[in-house]
């Protein structure tokens, strides 16, 4: 306990509180990595094969526990990203779109299959490629990843009931770059319906997280799906434009960054290519009076810390009305007593690593910006390993809509907390961003639920939950955080023509 | 009467999200406890059992018996702790006294009309004061779960009050029986009344209807205790009952217990099991972590 | 169409039938090993009891062997849908994505076994080719289906967008126990063809089989036995429409009949016993299973109720 907390006790009235630090604690309890299968390079996956690169380089990706390097793979240049689209044109115009629809949707619930059958694999490697603990990417990217390929399998052949009136067509060739904190999610999330919808794909993974991406394309292969139909361009940024600026792509779907995002929205303009984008956010996490406090408390938490704050649609604006705020904040504080940072391989953690050195930088610069403008720091007493790119959860208390870790994405566990009074004040607050992507609600009140999703300029209200996502459930944003959506039938519509 | 200055209302108590809770306790289960921790939890939980024989047809032999085993639960094993206390019938407390006699395990009754409540105030009062007489340290009254549903608060308050008073030194475990209370909302509004009425611990079941102890009940019961402590710096025990027949989830409900209140409440005092079958199955595991095979029941006596 | 429970042949000795089948066996396998032969039961819940009534009918195959179907009676009807009343809340509340892979799990395990439903339509009289194309169409189906099972609330449900400050939304339930008195000249594509919606709507069922094409029927149950379809969701019967149709209709447990049919007194004998408990009856006659238009989302909606809730938008 500290000099301060001593010194109370001495005192006549000593105040409550609870001691998390020497009770049980957890062992190590590592996850084995003893079963899974990874080259030391990965080419690139163009029409069905292995190709090298075509300027013949290659980068490192790591472990962002270990520091370790994992494996290297391709750098993608604009003569590979040539060869992917010539391959998914050509595997589009003459096997494709000629297939008939449910047999399309055959190969893409294989796809499925294979993921639930090779899912403890794609755990480990997921986890030790970009940081996020074992128990996520095991309970929820993996699983979900899976669900979505099984989710549009359904529809591929089922199209003309999605959209009354209109007899919908496949687009062609799309161009797909996704980002680094969900890699094996966010490539099923934007393979399935493409495919379902009868297009032929060229993805890059991110160059942090490369790994999932490649083995999906093992499975790919495994899966008999024809060649051409999905290629996989690994590589950075330059490869990203590359992709973006091919005049034989039909479409562009990116999700990162809401400054990327703008540029890739000024460099296909006058192109005629159709586009979604999914950006990032700041989501108001709002906690009424009558809320079920100590769950209200679990959602702030799931909102934020899930995959380390990594989430475009994290909880990171926290408003509590102020008769409440006390006690929520000592709920906060006494839960983030029992997280656990370290080890992404640790079955126990709860916090994993930061995804790489340049993340871990941009977090910690937030964190002294947010010390400068007299927001009042608060991380629990955890200990971090001493190697690897970690963070500690971290609360700005009192802060107001001026600050700037109010108004920028962290992207990181760093959360700030405002108090508020009435509906109309928060609406207004919650609603005073550039961005839309989600928001949540807590309280027991089904009227207010109603009321405030009507109100909250976001693409995804989550009430009395957080961070809750399904295939059948359109996700997106309002505003600058992105158009489109992906997920469900709504899913469907950025990979048609509607005719 | 009660615990704080202040009466208890319905306002007091918050609303609760039974999914979030599962989730919650979901997030528990995950918890992977190895090694030393998995030791060490599973001794702690051992001495956190409330030996328990609540049935008709007990009889002083049969309490004879278990009392013995409660003092020595597998001698072939060193370094085992005893459990916590023995559980009975008022009727069978003289004899459990007597056996239990030079060890520090405490001998517990259930009284007031178990496990129904549905008696004449006077009767569960003579109840009480009979176990008490007979050297009971401690008593687990079951409330009035019907006025309690009909939303007669005050009569469940009243009573759990008077029966405090009955029990003079013993401490008093309230017993809301959660599987009659049907929603999480109900549990957290009898876990306040009973806390703000004087009980020193507050348990979930008498056993005897299913569902017994779940970790959902158990965890807004523990949020009750926290808010309790937090209020006026007074700590309630907490005793699920029933159901809890493995270690793997005894270890579950110590991870609950541990993230929730803490260091304080990690010890025999302030938490306890109600339980009969987990005591073998603590020790099975105990002795596959020394020899490294799977055990058989037949090797541990089922006194 | 009555069917009787003799064949049209003079009734056949013991000693001819057991000639017939013997003949049977060596022309297919050439060898002298004595066969097993197949004992052909019902399916309830789960399981595979012989009809309570101990009756028999006997079909005569293709290759001029004689098997004996169980003659169901209306008290396996009855026990069919005791069982498939216990199943059908848990079964209505498995989420869409569950039902999903159980019922594209049930076509994985067709396609591994599809040599024996092709070898089982021929002996009731299919040639090979469509034997083949009517197993492969099955399989097909039962996919078609399993994609629905998380997807059809997405185009029958609604938000509505009503005039006072409501939220205003329909959703759909299963309606709850069918029964399915399935087509008679196709066998198996004719009753995955239904049963296979009914059940990716929640509900659960009780099928009367072809009375003539029954083999496949029981095959499936055994298959569907062996999936991940809970017991008491799939009950299938073998009988005669005769006996049966009365009580697969004026069970008041029941919430819809299926019927296939185009026979006026068939029709209107159902038509009328399900008013005895308001039962919806969907009544039609497929010519032809195989058109694609067969296949369709609407045949989930015609066992589904929709249910709207209104809730106050405000503070």
């Amino acid at each position: 306990m500290s000099k301060k907390q001593d010194k109370k006790h001495q005192q006549q009235a000593a105040e409550p509180s609870l001691d998390f630090s020497k009770a049980l604690i957890y062992t190590p309890a590592p996850e084995s990595s003893a079963h899974i299968r990874l080259k030391k390079q990965y080419d690139l996956f163009i029409n069905g094969t292995w190709v090298k690169p075509s300027k013949g380089g290659y980068f490192e990706t790591i472990n962002p526990s270990t520091e370790q390097v994992l494996a290297k793979v391709a750098e993608g240049t604009q003569e590979d990203v040539d060869k992917a689209v010539k391959a998914a044109r050509a595997a589009y115009e003459n096997v494709w779109s000629k297939m008939p629809a449910r047999e399309r949707a055959k190969y893409i619930y294989r796809i499925a299959r294979l993921i639930q059958e090779r899912a403890r694999e794609f755990a480990v490697i997921e986890s030790m490629d970009g940081g996020k603990p074992i128990r996520e990417s095991r309970d929820i990217d993996i699983p979900l990843a899976a669900n979505h390929f099984f989710y549009y399998a359904g529809w591929a052949d089922k199209l003309e009931y999605a959209f009354p009136g209109k007899n919908p067509e496949s687009i062609g060739v799309a161009g797909q770059i996704i980002p680094w904190n969900f890699p094996l999610l966010m490539a099923a999330w934007k393979i399935a319906p493409a495919l379902a919808a009868g297009n032929t794909v060229v993805l890059k993974p991110a160059e942090s997280t490369p790994l999932t991406a490649l083995k999906l394309a093992e499975i790919i292969e495994e899966s008999g799906l024809p060649a051409g139909v999905v290629n996989i361009v690994t590589g950075a940024g330059a490869t990203g434009a590359a992709i973006v600026n091919h005049p034989d792509i039909d479409k562009i779907a990116f999700t990162g960054s809401t400054d990327v995002g703008k540029l890739i929205q000024k460099a296909i303009a006058g192109t005629g290519k159709k586009l979604t984008l999914e950006l990032g956010g700041k989501a108001a996490n709002i906690i009424f009076e009558d809320a079920a406090l100590d769950q209200a408390v679990e959602g702030i938490v799931n909102g934020i810390f899930f995959n380390q704050g990594h989430v475009c649609c994290a909880g990171s604006r926290l408003f509590v009305q102020e008769g409440v705020a006390d006690k929520v904040i000592r709920k906060l504080k006494d839960r983030m007593a029992s997280l656990i940072v370290g080890d992404p391989m640790d079955k126990n953690t709860d916090i994993g690593a930061i995804n790489s050195p340049e993340q871990l930088k941009k977090i910690n610069e937030y964190l002294k910006i947010g010390v400068n403008e007299g927001g009042e720091v608060f991380q629990p007493n955890c200990s971090i390993p001493s190697k690897g790119y970690f963070c500690k959860p971290t609360l700005f208390l009192n802060t107001s809509q001026s600050h700037r870790v109010v108004q920028e994405e962290i992207f990181g566990p760093v959360l700030a907390v405002q108090t508020f009074r009435t509906v109309e004040e928060v609406i207004e607050k919650a609603n005073n961003t550039p961005y839309g992507l989600s928001a949540g609600v807590w309280t027991d009140k089904g009227s207010k639920i109603f009321n405030m999703t009507t109100k909250l300029k976001a693409g995804v209200v989550w009430a009395n939950t957080y961070n809750k996502f399904d295939p059948s459930s359109p996700f997106g944003g309002f505003r600058e955080s992105g158009f489109g959506r992906e997920g469900g039938l709504h899913g469907l519509l950025p990979y048609l023509n509607l005719r | 009467m009660g615990n704080h200055n202040v009466s208890y209302q319905p306002s007091i108590s918050p609303p609760i999200d039974q999914i979030s809770v599962e989730e919650r306790c979901a997030r528990f289960q995950s918890r992977s406890i190895k090694g030393e921790t998995k030791v060490a939890g599973l001794k702690l939980a051992l001495s956190m059992i409330d030996l328990t024989t609540l049935e008709g047809k007990d009889s002083e032999g049969k309490v004879k018996q278990l009392c013995y085993k409660a003092m020595h639960p597998h001698d072939a094993m060193p370094g085992i702790p005893t459990v916590a206390a023995v559980c009975v019938y008022p009727t069978m407390v003289r004899t459990a006294r007597k056996a239990l006699k030079g060890s520090n395990i405490k001998v517990a009754a259930v009284a007031t009309a178990f496990p129904s409540g549905l008696a004449p105030l006077k009767v569960k009062l003579d109840d009480t004061k009979f176990a008490v007489e007979e050297g009971a340290d401690e008593i687990d009254m079951v409330i009035s779960r019907g006025k309690f549903l009909q939303g007669d608060f005050n009569f469940v308050f009243d009573e759990i009050a008077a029966v405090k008073e009955a029990c003079g030194k013993a401490h008093l475990k309230v017993i809301l029986e959660t599987g009659e209370l049907s929603t999480l909302d109900n549990v957290r509004k009898a876990s306040d009344i009973a806390i703000f009425a004087g009980a020193d611990f507050i348990k979930t079941s008498t056993g005897k209807i299913q569902p017994a102890a779940t970790m959902p009940v158990t965890l807004v019961m523990l949020e009750a205790i926290r808010d309790y402590y937090y209020e006026t710096g007074k700590m309630i025990g907490m005793k699920p009952a029933g159901g809890i027949a493995t270690s793997k989830l005894a270890l579950h409900y110590l991870v609950m217990v541990r993230e929730t209140l803490g260091e304080a409440w990690m010890n025999p005092d302030w938490f306890r099991f109600g339980a009969s079958k987990l005591a073998n199955d603590i020790l099975m595991q105990l002795a596959k972590d020394q020899t490294g095979v799977y055990q058989s029941l037949n090797y541990f006596s089922n006194d | 169409m009555a069917s009787t429970s003799t064949p049209k042949k003079p009734t056949a000795k013991k000693t001819d039938v057991a000639q017939n089948n013997g003949q049977a066996e060596k022309k297919q396998t050439g060898s002298s090993r004595i066969k097993v032969q197949k004992t052909y039961k019902i399916f309830i819940n789960g399981q595979f009891p012989r009809t309570e009534s101990g009756r028999y009918y006997p079909l005569t195959l293709s290759d001029s062997s004689i098997v004996n179907l169980c003659l169901s009676s209306r008290k396996d009807i009855r026990n069919a849908v005791v069982a498939a009343r216990e199943a059908q809340e848990k079964w209505a509340a498995r989420a869409g994505l569950n039902k999903s892979q159980i019922l594209y799990r049930l076509a994985e395990m067709l396609e591994t076994r599809s040599s024996q439903f092709i070898e089982e339509l021929q002996l009731m009289g299919a040639t090979k080719e469509s034997a083949i194309k009517e197993t492969e169409t099955a399989i097909d189906r039962l996919i078609y289906y399993a994609g629905w099972c998380d997807k059809f609330n997405a185009i029958f449900s609604s938000v509505n967008p009503v005039s006072s400050s409501h939220f205003n939304f329909s959703s759909n339930e299963p309606t709850g126990v069918v029964t399915i008195v399935a087509a008679e000249e196709s066998g198996l594509l004719g009753l995955i063809s239904v049963m296979a919606p009914v059940i990716a709507g929640g509900n659960t069922c009780v099928v009367l089989a072809s009375e003539s094409k029954a083999l496949g029927a029981v095959t499936l149950a055994e298959v569907i036995a062996t999936s991940d379809i809970p017991a008491g969701v799939v009950n299938i019967l073998t009988g005669t429409r005769k006996e049966l149709l009365a009580h697969m209709a004026n069970h008041m447990d029941v919430n819809a009949i299926y019927l296939h049919s185009n026979k006026a007194e068939e029709i209107k004998e159902v038509e009328t016993l399900s008013a005895l408990n308001v039962k919806r009856a969907r009544i039609e006659f497929v010519s032809n299973w195989f058109e694609p238009k067969e296949e369709n989302p609407y045949r989930i909606q015609d066992f589904i109720e929709v249910k709207t809730t209104w809730h106050p938008i405000g503070i």
